[in-house]
């Protein structure tokens, strides 16, 4: 076949909804395309482990910690099935974590922004693994197989993940007037950085239109925040808390919420390496990979010796 | 920082056993340094739910795949032999459970 003839089977494979496999050909882009947007899915797994671990040992109740580490671990596995997926597109482990560290490969923004009071634990079930759920959904279709697999997994598991935070939400916003201020000062933080995880507006993302080509991504990213938002305006009706956005308003013709301008200078900086966390959840991740390399050497060095004895004998 | 990969623990297929007496099923991969870390690894990264009562790991280097490329001519002579289907068989009415 010529790379013609390949590209139109790929092309006609694409249409018909039928998954794409590792050892299928697929156009470079193609490739390219989801090595980047599965490895940085992957690293923003990890890197979104850090926020929460600073408020594991400080969890009001043995309930809530329990919780509060299952979710880390979860947050673990993800970042470790995102990984294994992108590795079926011919690229390491050791180069993704290399990209991850050198500020070459990006994470999710949301996890820049720092974790001030027990109630942002709420806030980050709620609105930040809401907003990824959201996300996540429609790439359980996408076309890529380990990818598409990768994502049933995770999202099985991930729904958890906002109860809890929904959970924690609900118990301030009922509980003394201290606590409902916690919750209020923790949607007001978090609500414009989770409305900014689903990206630029179609207008300004380049790659939105050749991903939908692709299937790689169903929706665009402006369709899938108006869900958001359209969803969380009920769901903080419930917890009786105010939006944090006086621009909030049911638009009848449209069928969906209206909203305020989001601050994408804001957005961009904190892309770019200018957040309030961007230095210390890099140092973090650095140094715990740094810190653990004797660990692996010696993981390494002794699954060797225990061959070379089984040879022996 | 390293860049090579020559330390990188080995790749391994995780395989499970959902329930007893179904098919182990290809669960996903994972690095480990040999086959019984890769077994401990599995248990926490694809088991924290109750997915499973028993695991297989195999080092994916030894595992050997058709090539899609030549699918039409591993698959496609399957095609015209519908007579392999009890579907393929006229039967009268009168005859139940057959």
């Amino acid at each position: 076949m010529s790379t013609n003839s390949f590209q139109e089977h790929f092309d006609s494979l694409i249409d018909r909804d039928i998954t794409i496999e590792p050892k299928d050909w697929m156009p470079e882009d193609y490739r390219k395309t989801l090595i980047r947007q599965i490895s940085q899915h992957a690293h923003s797994e990890i890197i979104g482990m850090l926020p929460e671990g600073n408020w594991i040992t400080r969890a009001p109740s043995l309930r809530r910690k329990a919780v509060l580490l299952a979710k880390v671990q979860d947050e673990a596995g993800h970042g470790l099935y995102l990984y294994s997926a992108a590795e079926t597109l011919g690229i390491s482990r050791d180069e993704m974590y290399q990209q991850l560290h050198t500020g070459k490969a990006k994470y999710s923004s949301i996890f820049n922004y720092p974790t001030l009071t027990w109630a942002d634990m709420g806030a980050i079930g709620w609105l930040v693994d809401g907003a990824a759920i959201m996300n996540q959904v429609p790439l359980c279709r996408t076309s890529y197989g380990p990818y598409a697999r990768a994502m049933v997994r995770v999202c099985k598991e991930e729904s958890f993940h906002q109860r809890q935070g929904f959970e924690i939400m609900l118990t301030l916003s009922k509980g003394t007037e201290v606590q409902r201020k916690l919750a209020q000062d923790a949607f007001n933080r978090w609500w414009w950085p989770s409305l900014m995880m689903f990206g630029p507006p179609d207008a300004e993302s380049p790659n939105t239109e050749q991903s939908v080509r692709w299937k790689i991504k169903r929706f665009t990213n402006d369709e899938l925040r108006q869900k958001f938002v359209d969803v969380t305006v009920e769901q903080a009706k419930v917890l009786g808390l105010d939006m944090p956005d006086a621009d909030i308003k049911w638009n009848e013709e449209r069928g969906h919420y209206d909203f305020g301008k989001i601050n994408w200078d804001e957005f961009w900086n904190v892309v770019k390496g200018n957040g309030p966390c961007n230095k210390q959840r890099l140092d973090a991740r650095k140094k715990a990979w740094e810190e653990g390399q004797w660990v692996r050497d010696a993981a390494m060095a002794h699954a060797e010796k225990r061959k070379a004895r089984k040879k022996a004998a | 920082m390293d860049n090579s990969n020559k330390r990188e623990w080995p790749l391994w297929e995780v395989f499970i056993r959902s329930k007893a007496g179904l098919d182990h099923k290809h669960a996903g991969s994972l690095h480990a340094a040999d086959a019984q870390m890769a077994i401990e690894n599995a248990r926490d990264v694809y088991t924290r739910r109750m997915e499973g009562v028993s695991i297989w790991v195999v080092e994916s280097k030894n595992i050997h795949a058709s090539d899609p490329g030549e699918s039409a001519s591993m698959y496609e002579p399957a095609m015209d032999k519908i007579y392999r289907h009890p579907t393929f068989y006229d039967l009268p009415d009168e005859v139940k459970y057959m």
